[in-house]
Formats: C-alpha cells, sequence, structure tokens
C-alpha cells in the first residue's frame, strides 16, 4: 500500500509541487493549508509522515509539531520541516519541538524524493 | 534520468551540427525545398525532446523558430539572408541553452532579442506566448556524489539520543542505510538497557556499533546521520584503508581494538593478559567488558581480516562479467568479418572450381567457422531494445498530463535485442510516432467515455523477433485514422487522384508525406506534419518497413519492420547481362517467369498477370540501360513495398546471397535506386538495389 503523507503548507504552489512530486514517486498525499488545518485532520486521520512548512498562519510548523508529538494517532511519525537557509535558530527550534529533518527551501524534486524515502526508511 | 539527458545534449548537439550546414547550403540555395525541410524536422526535434527532459527553456524557445520555418515551409514566407542571421544565431542560442544546467536560470537576452527579430520578419503573425515560469528556480549544492577515494573500511559507534524516537526517527533505518553503502557488520549493544521497572517504553538504549567497508568516503556516512548528528553521539574512525601498503592479511589483536575503542583501558589489559586464558573470554569472566563489547571487536576484527584477505586476492583488474570497449572497435571488428565473409565467398567458388577434395574441406570448414565468426561479432554489438522503452514511458506521462489526457503506457518484449546503430536510430522515429498517437490518436478522457470506452487511454509499444527482422509495434486504443479525411487531404494535395481505386493501407501511407497534416490547429506536441516524415526518413535509412493499421473508433497500429543489423543482410543476387545485383531479402516475396507471351499480352503497360493478380513491374534491363542480348524467359522478383506489390524484371535470379554492405563513394552516393554495393566470391562489385526509390523515381517519371 502506498504511503500516506501530509503536507501542510500555506503556499497552494508549494503544495501541488510538493504533492505532484510525492504521487509521481507513489505515495499518497493529503494537504492541509495551515497547521490548525493539519493537526484537526491528523487527529482523526493516520498518516505515515508529515511535511510542514514552518511560517503558516493560524498556527505555524513548530505548533503543529509540538502538537502532532502531544497527541496519540500520529505521535511517532517522521516530521520533515521545510525551512529556508537563513533560520538556523528556527530549525533548532523545530527539532526540539520534535522534528525528524529538514529541507531546505528551494529544493528539487529528487531532494525531497530522497529525504522523504531516508525519514520513511 | 540523467542518463537519458546526457543522451539528449549529444543528439541535440548532432541536429544543431546538421542544422548549421543545413543553414549554410541553404545560403547557396534559397529555394531548396529539402533543405528548408531539413531545417525544420531538426528544430522539431529539438524542441520535442527537449520538453520531453525538461529543457523547458530549449523547447519554449525553439518553438518560436520553428513557428517562422513553419511559414517558410508553406511559402507564406521566403529564405532572406536576415532569416538565416538570425536562424543561425538561434542555433548558437540553443548550443548555449543545451550547456546550461537544466533548472538553473538561463540567460535569455539573445534570446528574446532573436525572437524579437523573428517577430519583425513577420509582424502579420501572432507568436505564441512565451510560457513564464511561476516555479521558483532552485539552487542547491548536488546530493554529494560517489567519491573516488578507494576503498577504506570505517568503525562507527552510532549512540543515539535516548529520546531519538520521540523525533520520529527509526535508527535502525540509519544502520541499514550504512549497511546501503558497503560491506557492514553490525553489532548491537544492550548493556545499557535498564532494569524493567525504571524502562521507558518510548526511549531507545539500544547502540549499534558498525564496522564498514566502503569506497564512498567520509561524507557519506556523516551524511546518513544529518539529521541526528546534534543529539546523537557519533563516533567515525578509519580503521583500515586500500591505498595503505600494507602487505600484513593480520589485524590488530582484541585487546588493542578494545583499548582504541575506550572500552578497555590500557593498564586492565595488562591485567587480563597476564592470566592467560583467551583474552574475550577472561574479559567477560572477570566482567571488565560486555560479552556483546567483546563480539563486537571481534567482528571488527575477523571484517578487516576478510577485507584485507580479498584484496590481496583479487588482482587489481577484476574480472567482470561484461567488459566495455569503444564502439569504434566493434564496428572495425564487424568491418574485418565482412571482408573475410567476401573472401570466404571467393575462396569457396575457388575450391568448388579446382575440385580437389581436401581443398574443398578446408574451403567449407572455413565457410563454417566464418558463418560462426559473422554470427558472433554481430552478436556483440546487439542490446536491448528496452533502454529506449523506458525513455518513452517519461514521455507518455508528460505529454499526456500537457494535454490532460489520461494515458498509460505498456510495453513488452523489451528483452528483444538489435544492433545499437539501428536502436539510436530508432529513437526519433519512435518519439515521433507515439507522440502522434497521444495528441492525435487518444481521445480526451469525456470523449472516450461517451464513445463507451475507458476514461484511460493506453498506448502499447513493444517488439519481437520475426525472421531476421525486428517488428516494433506502436498501438494505441485512440480514435483511429480518419480514412476519408486523409484521402481528402491527399487528393487536395495531388498525392493521390480523386478517382483512384487504393487500398485502405495505401491511403494510410500518405500520412507519411511530408507536411501531410490533417489537424486543424498546430499544438505544441504536434500537427505540422513534420514528425511522420522524420518517421519515413528513419525507416528507410534503416531499411525497414513500415505498416499501418486502423479502425475508427477503436485504434491505429503502427508497425516497424528493422533489419536486425545494417552491417551484412540476406538478399537476392540476380543477374542483367553481365552485371550482378543484388535485392534485400526481406522484401521479396516470390520469383515468377516473364515470358516473351506475357509481355506480349499486356500491350506496352508493365503489368503481369500472376496467379489472377495484376502487378505492375519495371524492368530492370530499360531501366539501367543494359543494352547486351535480352534472354527470352525473364524473371520477375515481386516484392512488397510499404505494402505495394511491385515485380522487378531481371535475367536471372542467381540465388541467396549473404551481403557484406559496403557504402558508395561521395561519387555515387547520391544515385537513386542503389544503396550500397557489395563485393562477391570471384572479387566483382555489384550493386544493392533500393526497391523503395526505384518505385518511387518509376512512379515520378
Amino acid at each position: 500500500m502506498a504511503k500516506l503523507i501530509m503536507s501542510a503548507d500555506d503556499s497552494a504552489s508549494v503544495r501541488q509541487m510538493v504533492a505532484f512530486t510525492l504521487k509521481q514517486n507513489g505515495y499518497d498525499v493529503v494537504e492541509a493549508v495551515d497547521g490548525k488545518d493539519a493537526l484537526n485532520k491528523l487527529a482523526t486521520q493516520k498518516v505515515d509522515m508529515l511535511l510542514t512548512d514552518l511560517n503558516m498562519p493560524n498556527m505555524d510548523g513548530i505548533g503543529l509539531i509540538k502538537g502532532v508529538r502531544a497527541g496519540t494517532l500520529n505521535k511517532f511519525i517522521p516530521i520533515v520541516m521545510l525551512t529556508t537557509e537563513s533560520n538556523d535558530t528556527k530549525k533548532a527550534e523545530g527539532k526540539a519541538a520534535g522534528a525528524t529533518g529538514w529541507i531546505v527551501k528551494p529544493f528539487k524534486p529528487e531532494q525531497l524524493i530522497a529525504v522523504v524515502k531516508k525519514v520513511l526508511g | 534520468m540523467e542518463e537519458a539527458i546526457a543522451t539528449y545534449r549529444e543528439e541535440a548537439g548532432e541536429l544543431l551540427a546538421e542544422l548549421e550546414t543545413s543553414l549554410l547550403d541553404l545560403e547557396e540555395t534559397p529555394d531548396d525545398n529539402e533543405l528548408i525541410n531539413r531545417v525544420f524536422r531538426a528544430m522539431h526535434t529539438i524542441k520535442g525532446s527537449g520538453a520531453m527532459f525538461g529543457f523547458d527553456e530549449i523547447a519554449s524557445f525553439t518553438h518560436e523558430v520553428e513557428t517562422v520555418f513553419d511559414m517558410v515551409r508553406n511559402g507564406k514566407m521566403i529564405v532572406t539572408k536576415r532569416l538565416l542571421d538570425l536562424t543561425l544565431k538561434s542555433r548558437d542560442h540553443i548550443t548555449y541553452l543545451l550547456s546550461c544546467p537544466l533548472g538553473e536560470e538561463v540567460d535569455r537576452s539573445d534570446g528574446d532579442e532573436i525572437i524579437a527579430g523573428l517577430r519583425q520578419l513577420v509582424p502579420q503573425i501572432e507568436m505564441p506566448q512565451k510560457g513564464s515560469s511561476d516555479v521558483p528556480v532552485i539552487n542547491l549544492p548536488p546530493v554529494s556524489e560517489e567519491e573516488l577515494a578507494n576503498e577504506s573500511t570505517w568503525r562507527i559507534r552510532f549512540r543515539p539520543a535516548t529520546n531519538i524516537l520521540m523525533c520520529g526517527t527509526n535508527p535502525l533505518s540509519l544502520v541499514n542505510e550504512l549497511r546501503d553503502l558497503g560491506t557492514a557488520h553490525v553489532v548491537a549493544q544492550f548493556d545499557e538497557i535498564p532494569p524493567l521497572d525504571s524502562l521507558v517504553g518510548e526511549n531507545c538504549y539500544i547502540y549499534w556499533d558498525v564496522i564498514l567497508t566502503t569506497t564512498r568516503g567520509e561524507d557519506a556516512i556523516k551524511d546518513v546521520f544529518i539529521f541526528v548528528e546534534d543529539d546523537c553521539d557519533i563516533r567515525i574512525e578509519l580503521i583500515d584503508k586500500s591505498g595503505l601498503i600494507d602487505k600484513d592479511q593480520g589485524y590488530k589483536k582484541l585487546g588493542d581494538i578494545l583499548v582504541e575503542r575506550g572500552d578497555l583501558s590500557p593498564v586492565e589489559m595488562q591485567k587480563v593478559l597476564t592470566l592467560q586464558k583467551r583474552f574475550g573470554e577472561l574479559l567477560v569472566e572477570q566482567g571488565i567488558v560486555s560479552p556483546e563489547k567483546v563480539q563486537s571487536a571481534l567482528v571488527e576484527q575477523q571484517h578487516v581480516k576478510s577485507v584485507r584477505k580479498e584484496r590481496s586476492e583479487t588482482p587489481q583488474v577484476e574480472a567482470a562479467a561484461s567488459i566495455r570497449v569503444p564502439a569504434e572497435r566493434l564496428d572495425q571488428l564487424i568491418n574485418l568479418v565482412g571482408e573475410m565473409v567476401t573472401v570466404q565467398a571467393h575462396l569457396s567458388q575457388v575450391s568448388m572450381a579446382g575440385g580437389d577434395a581436401t581443398f574443398i574441406a578446408i574451403s567449407e570448414e572455413v565457410e563454417r567457422l566464418t558463418n560462426e565468426l559473422r554470427d558472433t561479432a554481430l552478436n556483440i554489438r546487439m542490446l536491448p531494445i528496452g533502454s529506449t522503452f523506458s525513455k518513452f514511458k517519461r514521455l507518455v506521462r508528460d505529454l499526456s498530463s500537457e494535454l490532460g489526457k489520461e494515458i498509460e503506457m505498456e510495453t513488452f518484449g523489451a528483452d528483444t535485442e538489435l544492433d545499437k546503430t539501428v536502436i539510436e536510430k530508432l529513437n526519433d522515429p519512435l518519439v515521433h510516432i507515439i507522440r502522434n498517437s497521444i495528441d492525435h490518436g487518444i481521445e480526451m478522457p469525456e470523449a472516450r467515455k461517451a464513445a463507451g470506452k475507458t476514461s484511460r487511454g493506453t498506448v502499447y509499444l513493444g517488439a519481437e523477433h520475426s525472421g531476421d527482422s525486428v517488428l516494433v509495434t506502436i498501438r494505441d486504443d485512440g480514435a483511429g485514422l480518419d480514412r476519408d479525411r486523409i484521402r481528402a487531404k491527399a487528393v487536395e494535395r495531388g498525392l493521390i487522384s480523386a478517382t483512384a481505386d487504393v487500398s485502405d493501407r495505401e491511403i494510410y501511407a500518405q500520412i507519411f508525406a511530408p507536411g501531410f497534416s490533417t489537424a486543424e490547429k498546430v499544438t505544441s506536441v504536434s500537427g505540422r506534419g513534420v514528425g511522420m516524415d522524420v518517421v519515413k526518413r528513419g525507416i528507410d535509412g534503416l531499411r525497414g518497413t513500415i505498416g499501418v493499421d486502423s479502425v475508427q473508433g477503436s485504434g491505429t497500429t503502427i508497425t516497424l519492420k528493422i533489419p536486425l543489423t545494417l552491417a551484412i543482410i540476406d538478399s537476392l543476387l540476380v543477374k542483367i547481362g553481365k552485371d550482378h545485383f543484388v535485392l534485400p531479402l526481406a522484401a521479396v516475396e516470390e520469383c515468377v517467369e516473364l515470358t516473351r507471351e506475357d509481355i506480349k499480352n499486356s500491350h506496352g503497360r508493365n503489368l503481369a498477370n500472376v496467379r489472377g493478380a495484376i502487378i505492375p513491374y519495371i524492368p530492370l534491363r530499360q531501366h539501367f540501360c543494359i543494352t547486351d542480348q535480352q534472354p527470352d524467359i525473364e524473371q520477375i522478383v515481386i516484392a512488397d513495398i510499404h505494402g505495394t506489390k511491385v515485380g522487378f524484371v531481371v535475367d536471372h535470379v542467381v540465388g541467396e546471397h549473404q551481403t557484406v554492405i559496403k557504402s558508395l563513394g561521395k561519387m555515387y552516393r547520391d544515385v537513386k535506386g542503389v544503396s550500397g554495393a557489395t563485393i562477391l566470391g570471384d572479387g566483382t562489385v555489384a550493386l544493392i538495389l533500393d526497391m523503395g526509390v526505384l518505385l518511387q523515381s518509376v512512379e515520378e517519371s
């Protein structure tokens, strides 16, 4: 069965690109438009992995990561955050909150897939 | 994928070189339609394949230049010095675009200037909007490349943070990633697992010792731990290297390893050593070191010993299952085998004439060996066609999503083997056929549903052996060809006469005429009528044939029949007067007699009655102006050329012949109807006839 990955990002174009790349590589994708939306969906839907942007309205990525780790259904899933290069402090913050890894924006599809494969093991 | 991109760059480079020559020639003869077509086709192919591999910049730029040349081709514009200047500049610009790494920002200023110039030449036409990409351009360092470092052995201790599981990281998958780097021995260490009552289920207490032999450098190992290096204790140490001139196959003693790892102090080691038992057992017995740690050190010892042993045993050059040989060397081998076949034919002839039994026996032995040698040599160049197939899967996926169609591709016979040069030359024709299938053949999902079909269309690409040929089949379950429309268009263009009674196959064959298109609109994919012309030329160049079958409403099947190899062919040797000629056997169907009586009955119309069927024939004697005595009974060799049966009249049919193809010299290269020459056993030269071209030239005159 194809693994299900949630992509949480407020930018539709990034979501689109991520979804396209993942689907091309045989993953199923569920999308969320911000942290709150993602957390709501993750409360009831089991996924194999979460890809999240850090800067999002309503609830940011850090809040989302903390929320997921504090939850039950998806507590142990790998979480990869999409960050910008200049944002080292955010990266550390995300790691502390429980992120598994990160991808620096902008990235190429193959890099995204490499990271997804890596954290999904 | 990288390979495919490299191939595309190479191909485009060749096309550009060809383009330049054509443009320069066009300067001399601006009216030469063939040259204009050639320029156009080169552009078309560069554009098409460019889009397939993500060279969007090239695709959109070339599309504009192509559009202009389309007008030239259709007589809406004339070739001017300015146009040629701009097109030559375009060529340079495409070369530049090709050299740019994929996905990186390119300098568009030259391109924009050229396009502006071209637009000035044709102000009345509307240029399509340049596709603006809103996807941000991405620059990141390349994924770490395989380092060409020598094979080294590393000792890695990976002690994950106890809360690693809470971060969604599976430490085992990291250990498995290490395994993927090379030969690895892994020992898990359990000594930190607490008693059950104080154990927290979500924590990770295990750590791992890995002994890894790999050709990848330290960076590759570090990359494995990229997400966890800050929180986990990771030690990576180099313990053995192939570069070291260390002939000693042995390795450190167990105690030394443990001391090096810090699991044992030198003092403790000395103390235990004095007890003179097996060292590892002693350590465990004394409770100084845990059994797992000893085992881990023993594993390291074993690992390095075996790596060193292997290294000393394997010679420097590894005996591999396959070797790489430059293509030219193979070509040279094939050439020599060709010479050999010719000489052997001569030898057989001389030995038979001499009648000496011993001599004949030797000559037969030589013949047998030569045949084996020929088959083996030709086999060396055979490659499975599957490598080409995989490229087309991408093409189908990209094009179908671009056109909003749902199309899947099925392939079969990917392991069918064909001569390397043939496979290379098949690429362009296949691209065009598949694009046509996708663009014109398969309908939009709604239309398919309305016609009672599944919304998802299928393009089917297959290869199979058939005698000395390979059949490549491209089938789609689309709308099929519109016989009436093709006929109407062919009549309109004067390709067939309005009243002629022609078979479906002959009508479908019209789609291969240059510039033939029934499409109402030109899309970025196809519709200009170049594609199928490229297909025909490509397949003709391979001495192959094309068959088209189509059922309106349920799909089209295009079958390419390609000879297995280009160097040596089976053929029919015939004689007219004193001269020998060679007809490729693949197309020959049968040989019948042509008597004076028949000629008389046909009233000078060159038609023969073969078992009730009227077959037109070409008297080769007259065609080649051979004037010596004509025999009373001549022979007609009947051949199937693109679905049309035609006879070729010769004096005698000598028989089957293994023909080693020699290309003609520069002087004769353009002679119509002759595709090459071969040397016969007695040293005389026989011309290889190109039956398709002969037929065409007779039809034209």
